[in-house]
């Protein structure tokens, strides 16, 4: 079972949908799976769509953060969530760029535990982009 | 100088807790090595060949004596009694164990200083002209902008993990101190019908596959910038290559796709980003701005000064050679080599770094600056003072006079330190520094940059070089090709190569065989041996370099 991480620490998930994926041009459907070497200029932002989820096989690989801001940029309002193998560190970076919750898997969950994640959760204190964007 | 706000402090409190938990997760093993390796990156430390390497950032190159002297004191506390300043603005400390660094981090908190971003595949140190603020042909003081970008950059969510490092220099004068066009971006301070705002240079870079930068934006209004310099990097998280190292800076990007495709794609995501920036940030710059006063310029009876330029032949020299010119009256700028013959360039010693924050504060507004180019200014001096100052470097071996000279090299630290050279650059600079000093023909050569570097990562600048020095290895030994007529300024060229390498034994020679040719060629004292490679091009320096073949030839 995955592990969703969000503000108040792990959860389970409660997404009960299919996700779309590859998804035929014609269909709206309610949620996206991306791979992180998407062009979010090109997702189709239906609107039936709930749910997007961007897979991040590698945590190294901070295209995701940009997909994000740039599918919220867009307009997206809906619920988004990065799934991989990210670390800890990395949940203000994915809250402040746009996503709501990580999905993670269990046994990574058991490694990072749910103090580490905590310990990141307060992701709007201390935050040069807001104090400059307003 | 920028004074820390309460937010500022905060962040860096919070930021320095975070990696202390950082290491003891390592420790612990909660975090693999892989996952910590970009942690710790981030923060500045690196794993070398004989143990961590911690990289300070000086952002923009500003200190004041308070910092210097805080550096000088990690480097007696923690480290070996010296630290390395390097071509973009840090300070590197070679001798940290892990365990301390956490300690050093809070230290350096104490002064305002930090070493977040200064390696790893984020936005690094911004760096900008060491004369900013002092020199006589300013248009504008680049600090403020450069403060803007480190706290927008600092911590971005987006940009922490990017395909590769991400480098940006500012320049504010006529000439460019700041070697913009060989940065991933380069920005140039411009003044069009009254407005400020900048020319924006995409896609310079060295190492592998040298290039040099090309214009993006030939007028970006003020007010634009984070905007602008956002939509770049958006565009190059998200289409730069990941899947060869090599390939990953944005010079490749801008190479591959062509500039106008990349301008297309920043220009489309600067409309959507630009309405997120409320003016918030404006205010903050113009804060910024208030923090960056001249100096209280004094005035002073320089008598004594004149009296010792006439009777004091050396101190004249070092005058002419390491002052430079000021925008205030009976001001000038002091650059102190920290390129003395036979040492490793760009070190200095806990000694050193106290006795030129003493100096910067008895006689130079309480200022200093370190220059991508090695060495520490003064960039405030009344000439009334310049005597005292000579008197208390040269205690302490800092008065060579060799600014802009052939012995004035940017050397990488090569294979004394780092884990990817294929060669030593630092005695190569030594051998060829003591050379031209028992030659006694350095000051006739005139102004000459020579930059080394021990592999193809270019850390030394050897493409940009006049002179260029690349240390290479084949079959266990190592050898050096030359490379000719780079440029770092405006007027931006990479270094020609010259022909087969040398090896360390013969490089010496032939650094001197190239300069007698220059003395043969040139028309005049004047004519410098960047102008005279201008003009005559690459055969007769290759002639000298290889006397035999062109016998054979
Ligand atoms: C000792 C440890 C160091 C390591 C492991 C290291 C590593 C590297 C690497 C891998 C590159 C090539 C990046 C690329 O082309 O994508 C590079 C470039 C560069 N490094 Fe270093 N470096 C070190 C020290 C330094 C020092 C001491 C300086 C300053 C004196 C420096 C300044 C630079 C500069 C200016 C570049 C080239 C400009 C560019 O990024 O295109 N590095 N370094
Ligand atoms: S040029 Fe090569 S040898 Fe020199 S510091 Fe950079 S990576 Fe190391």
């Amino acid at each position: 079972m995955p592990v969703i991480v969000t503000d108040s620490g792990f959860q389970s998930d409660d997404w009960v949908g299919d996700y779309c994926k590859p998804c035929d041009p014609g269909s709206n459907p309610q949620a996206l799976d991306l791979s992180s070497d998407i062009d979010p200029d090109t997702v189709l932002l239906h609107s039936n769509l709930q749910m997007i989820r961007v897979n991040i096989h590698n945590f190294a690989d901070g295209r995701g953060f940009t997909i994000a801001r740039q599918l919220r940029l867009r307009g997206f309002k809906g619920r988004l969530r990065a799934r991989g193998n990210l670390i800890s560190d990395q949940y203000t970076m994915a809250r402040r760029s746009g996503f709501d919750e990580i999905e993670i898997t269990d046994e990574l969950a058991k490694r990072q535990t749910e103090s580490e994640w905590l310990f990141r959760s307060k992701w709007k204190e201390n935050d040069y982009q807001s104090l400059l964007r307003g | 100088m920028y004074k820390y706000t309460e937010f500022d402090k905060a962040f860096l409190l919070q930021r320095n807790s975070q990696f202390r938990a950082q290491v003891q997760r390592r420790i612990n093993g909660q975090l693999t090595e892989e996952e910590f390796k970009p942690l710790r990156l981030m923060n500045g430390l690196y794993l070398q060949l004989h143990a961590y390497m911690l990289r300070v950032a000086i952002p923009y190159g500003t200190l004041n004596s308070a910092q210097m002297r805080q550096l000088a004191y990690i480097a007696q506390t923690w480290d070996k009694g010296y630290g390395h300043f390097t071509t973009r603005q840090n300070i590197q400390y070679n001798w940290p164990k892990l365990s301390d660094v956490p300690d050093i981090l809070d230290t350096l908190a104490e002064v305002n200083l930090h070493a977040i971003q200064t390696s790893g595949n984020t936005i690094r140190n911004v760096t900008a002209d060491h004369f900013a603020g002092a020199a006589a042909d300013e248009i504008c003081d680049p600090r403020p902008y450069a403060e803007l970008i480190r706290q927008w950059s600092t911590d971005h969510p987006e940009f922490q993990f990017l395909g590769r490092k991400f480098k940006i220099a500012i320049n504010g004068a006529i000439q460019d101190r700041a070697v913009i066009r060989a940065h991933d971006i380069g920005l140039q301070i411009i003044q069009k019908e009254h407005k400020l705002g900048f020319k924006v240079i995409v896609g310079g870079g060295l190492g592998r596959t040298p290039m040099i930068g090309k214009t993006i934006r030939k007028f970006l209004p003020e007010s634009d910038l984070l905007p602008y310099i956002e939509a770049i990097l958006s565009v190059f998280n998200q289409s730069g290559r990941r899947d060869n190292k090599y390939k990953a800076r944005i010079k490749i990007t801008v190479h591959e796709k062509g500039i106008e495709d990349i301008r297309t794609l920043v220009e489309d995501r600067f409309h959507r980003i630009r309405p997120t920036y409320k003016g918030l940030d404006q205010n903050i710059l113009e804060s910024i701005k208030m923090q960056f006063p001249p100096p209280q310029f004094v005035k002073a009876d320089s008598t004594h000064f004149e009296q010792t330029y006439e009777t004091d032949p050396i101190f004249r020299s070092w005058v002419d050679i390491n002052t430079s010119e000021h925008k205030a009256d009976n001001y000038v700028i002091v650059s102190i080599s920290l390129k003395g013959h036979g040492q490793t360039p760009g070190d200095a010693t806990t000694k050193q770094m106290q006795v030129m924050a003493q100096v910067a504060e008895d006689y130079g507004h309480n200022e200093l600056r370190i220059s991508h180019e090695q060495n520490v200014i003064l960039p405030h001096v009344h000439k009334s003072n310049l005597p005292q100052i000579y008197k208390a470097l040269r205690n302490h071996g800092l008065a060579t006079a060799n600014i802009g000279l052939i012995s004035d090299i940017i050397a990488c630290p090569g294979m004394d330190y780092c884990a990817l050279a294929t060669a030593r650059s630092i005695p190569i600079a030594q051998d060829i520094a003591g050379r031209f000093k028992a030659l006694k023909i350095e000051h006739e050569i005139g102004p000459l940059k020579l930059k080394i570097s021990g592999c193809i990562n270019a850390c030394g600048h050897h493409h940009v070089g006049h002179i260029g020095i690349l240390g290479l290895e084949r079959a266990g030994k190592e050898y050096y090709q030359i490379t000719i007529g780079g440029d770092a300024t405006s007027t931006a060229a990479i270094g020609e190569r010259v022909g087969p390498g040398f090896s360390a034994e013969e490089i010496v020679d032939a650094v001197e065989r190239l300069i007698y040719a220059y003395l043969d060629m040139r028309k005049e004292p004047e004519e410098t041996f960047l102008r005279t490679y201008q003009r005559v091009g690459l055969a007769p320096f290759k002639t000298a370099l290889y006397p035999k073949t062109a016998l054979a030839a």
